[in-house]
């Protein structure tokens, strides 16, 4: 809660001043025992950010986990399994501000089964704060958070050595931790690292600097966070505007709304349109409180053009010599969150910016040792797994590469089937593959589809649209017709999967021949299996799949 | 380059939030709720579409125990700027008489809220509904996320929510399931009145100090529209300089004793007075962790 004394500025002059006030997001990461959720619950306390009555219901609270008179730590774990536990399951946000800024707090879990979860307080974050136990040092889950921070391209990292006060204040340790630290951290591409030694219980060097540590010069924790630059320093220069959403409410207005990625654009500026290649300029960009002549990362705005073009969600405006990449195949770094483990081949969707598609993971390249910062060979990634893969997506996507702009070189894999959001991605850059040119052929047809061509002779007509769904939502090129199928060698030559309930052609495979169970589910079960069986599906797996969505 | 301002930061990533709702959804609804937080997300709303009208309508659960004056402005504000507004109240638990009192707070709450609230959503076929709350209202709402998927029976399960990096949302649900959605997920209690201050919002008359007849218990002071409190012996309405500081059912939301009736002056008391918003709604106080399991059952 912001200080605020009315007996020296008036309620409209500090209105005035809080507005300008700008933002910081950071994540914290530490282990249960490195007193993570007391530094926090103390940030907020000795900055007054605790109301109240909030802190009488955590006295009441049943179970109390520390000795002291008021238990920080049950502040900021909201669930009761965390209660209960006494660990940080899920990623908590936390809200305080001072004179000088606004800040947000993930207050992320530090075990290793939940790294999905700090991945997420940190694809959000412009600064991490990493903890270790001044008594332990430098532990091999440090070296973790460290390379998540780095991974998502975090700019400023606060090595917070906590528990100073049972480490007798001692210069040496801190020193020694500092040191450790920096010898792999300086490795991970951070733009500023900056070491502070604390005592969260004490509240030594957290909301102001303490007197216990005379040998230290440096800032108090929050000191450093009020003065941190908030843009990133290495914030990508070049217009990259995604369109989100197309507003046209009447025959004379068509606007382009999103939120700039980054960059910036101006009334007048010439704009290359993507994926289309053509051109135009910006007319206006209308808002609410009306026109503006500039909007810069991250506004959202609506643009309109000069000339009509055909633009919808997904396409992106950049400045016409400031192009993105555009490439259909992709290395990048993957955080796996889901318990079902990657096989490589299995049709996924890609969200990445404002459109949607298709993909699939081809090839793993290496799963990465978050301890020697190495690849190493893996057929599948797991939970909780960071891995190098390739991806191909069904379209082109625009993007840079994230350690370059973080809006434009993140994605997410979603299940088709589950909806389950499966990963977090982290584009390092296009594969170059030189285009095939003549003829298409039927390998890349193969490829493309994923699956063999196959005409499929079915009487059953309610089980054959329930098979056409089925094969659909797997990926593969499928019709049902409920006719008869006579010209079946184009169908063929394109590589579909046609059920009918006849087909004149040699090639038919009679599915009505094969045994199935009473029970609709299990029918299909044992039809897919029949397919895969034949060859039809499963096979091809390991290529990429066809256009989707 | 320089940075937003922490409310155009926020006014930003509130802007994205509806737009992609909107784009990637069949069919959305806002869940109106007539308080503060509801008039920011209007006016936020109306930025995300200018120049065209909202592109959904509003729901409100009416629970017949709101305040006459949030009914006024119900009926007169959301038209006022264009839009339309969808009315739900579980008739059945109203005609049966229910009331917090009758029932205890929990199972009012339950049938007039919750049940009402996911009987609106499923008549109206909604996919996605956004909603007013903020994470730093209360403990498992810090939790949240922005896009809270719930299940057919509307659940929300705290311990398998789905990770959601960066601003990319996932929002495919299949038949019958839907998500919440929470874009002012990032703002304060400050930040919301800062931002009416700011951008001029109309909010309900009842945050304004003023004096108000009030049944005074103890430290506590209760309105007596739709009175359904039994009164004590020589209990009776008297006039109180009061206002109240979050808007719910009169027998469960107390008035605060305030002198504030401008919006800098609640941004004021606000920042001297320090005492949780939602210390003066009952049920958060029924039992530790009740808002979790509130949540767990369909409540936003």
């Amino acid at each position: 809660m912001t200080t605020f004394d009315s007996g020296t500025v008036t309620i409209e002059e500090f209105l005035a001043q809080e507005a300008g006030k700008d933002l910081l997001r950071f994540f914290t990461a530490g282990s249960v025992d490195d007193g993570k959720s007391t530094l926090i619950g103390r940030l907020l306390y000795d900055s007054r950010g605790i109301y109240e009555d909030q802190l009488a219901s955590i006295r009441q609270s049943r179970v109390n986990r520390s000795t002291g008179p008021i238990d920080f730590s049950l502040l900021t774990d909201g669930l009761r399994a965390e209660r209960e536990q006494g660990i940080t399951i899920d990623v908590a946000y936390r809200y305080f501000s001072t004179p000088k800024r606004k800040f947000i707090i993930a207050d992320t879990p530090g075990h290793e089964q939940y790294t999905r979860n700090m991945a997420t307080g940190a694809s959000t974050a412009a600064l991490s704060i990493i903890l270790v136990d001044a008594r332990l040092g430098v532990l091999p889950q440090t070296r973790r958070h460290a390379a998540i921070a780095g991974l998502l391209g975090i700019p400023r990292v606060v090595l917070a050595v906590n528990k100073m006060d049972l480490a007798g204040y001692d210069q040496a340790v801190f020193e020694k931790i500092r040191t450790d630290f920096l010898a792999f951290a300086s490795r991970m591409g951070f733009e500023h690292i900056q070491p502070i030694p604390v005592s969260a219980l004490e509240g030594e060097n957290v909301a102001r600097r303490g007197t216990a540590m005379a040998w230290y010069t440096g800032p108090a924790l929050l000191e450093h966070l009020e003065s941190v630059p908030v843009a990133e320093t290495r914030a990508h220069p070049d217009l990259r505007f995604p369109v989100q959403y197309v507003n046209r409410p009447n025959l004379y207005f068509r606007g382009y709304a999103g939120q700039i990625a980054s960059g910036s654009l101006s009334k007048g500026d010439p704009v290359l349109i993507l994926p289309s290649g053509k051109t135009s300029r910006i007319a206006s960009i209308s808002t609410f409180d009306g026109d503006l002549e500039t909007a810069s990362a991250p506004m959202s705005i609506t643009v309109t053009l000069e000339d009509e073009r055909d633009i919808s969600r997904g396409d992106m405006l950049v400045h016409p010599e400031r192009r993105p990449v555009a490439a259909r195949t992709f290395d990048a770094h993957l955080v796996w969150m889901h318990e079902d483990p990657l096989a490589p081949g299995r049709s996924l969707l890609i969200k990445q910016t404002t459109q949607q598609v298709t993909g699939r993971v081809t090839a793993i390249q290496g799963r990465l040792n978050l301890q020697t910062m190495e690849d190493s060979a893996a057929p599948i990634l797991g939970l909780n797994d960071i891995g190098k893969v390739r991806i191909e997506a069904s379209r082109t996507l625009l993007f840079d590469a994230y350690r370059a702009n973080r809006p434009t070189g993140s994605f997410i894999l979603i299940d088709p089937i589950s909806n389950a959001t499966l990963a977090a991605g982290m584009i390092l850059g296009a594969v170059d593959r030189a285009a095939p040119e003549g003829h298409v052929t039927t390998s890349e047809r193969l490829q493309r589809n994923g699956h063999s061509p196959a005409l499929l002779a079915f009487s059953n007509r309610e089980l054959a649209l329930r098979l056409e769904r089925r094969l659909f939502d797997h990926g593969c090129q499928v019709l049902a017709s409920d006719k008869p199928v006579a010209q079946a060698e184009l169908a063929w030559q394109a590589g579909l999967i046609v059920i009918a309930p006849e087909i004149a052609d040699a090639r038919v495979r009679q599915l009505d021949l094969v045994p199935l169970p009473k029970e609709e589910e299990a029918a299909l079960d044992a039809l897919m299996a029949y397919l895969e069986q034949q060859g039809i599906l499963g096979v091809i797996e390991r290529f990429d799949s066809g256009e989707g969505i | 380059m320089r940075s937003l301002s922490h409310l155009r930061a926020l006014e930003a990533e509130s802007i994205h939030i509806f737009r992609e709702v909107v784009a990637e959804f069949a069919k959305p609804v806002m869940l109106y709720s007539i308080g503060k937080d509801s008039s920011v997300m209007l006016r936020l709303a109306q930025k995300a579409f200018h120049p065209a009208p909202m592109p959904f309508p509003l729901l409100h659960v009416d629970t017949t125990y709101k305040f006459r004056e949030m009914i006024e402005f119900r009926d007169w504000y959301p038209a006022s700027i264009g839009c339309e507004l969808r009315v739900h109240t579980n008739r059945e638990a109203v005609a049966a008489g229910a009331s917090p009192i009758a029932l205890g707070t929990s199972k009012c709450c339950g049938l007039l809220k919750t049940r009402a609230l996911l009987d609106g959503l499923e008549a109206g076929g909604y996919d996605a509904a956004f909603g007013g709350a903020r994470r730093d209202e209360e403990k498992s709402r810090a939790k949240e996320r922005i896009y809270s998927f719930r299940d057919q029976q509307g659940q929300w399960d705290p311990k398998n929510q789905r990770p959601e990096l960066w601003n990319l949302y996932n929002s495919r649900v299949d038949k019958g399931q839907s998500i919440r959605v929470f874009p002012l997920s990032n703002w304060t209690e400050l930040d919301v009145w800062h931002y009416i201050h700011l951008e001029n919002i109309p909010v309900v008359p009842l945050y304004f100090a003023k004096v108000r007849d009030m049944i005074v218990r103890r430290e506590s002071l209760i309105p007596p529209e739709h009175n359904v409190l039994p009164l004590l012996p020589d209990e009776k309405p008297q006039p109180v300089l009061c206002r109240m500081r979050s808007l719910g059912c009169t027998p469960c939301t107390g008035a605060i004793r305030s002198a504030a009736d401008t919006v800098p002056k609640i941004i004021e008391e606000l920042l001297s007075f320090r005492r949780s918003e939602r210390e003066n709604r009952i049920i958060d106080h029924d039992q530790e962790g009740s808002m979790e399991l509130k949540k767990r059952e369909g409540y936003f």
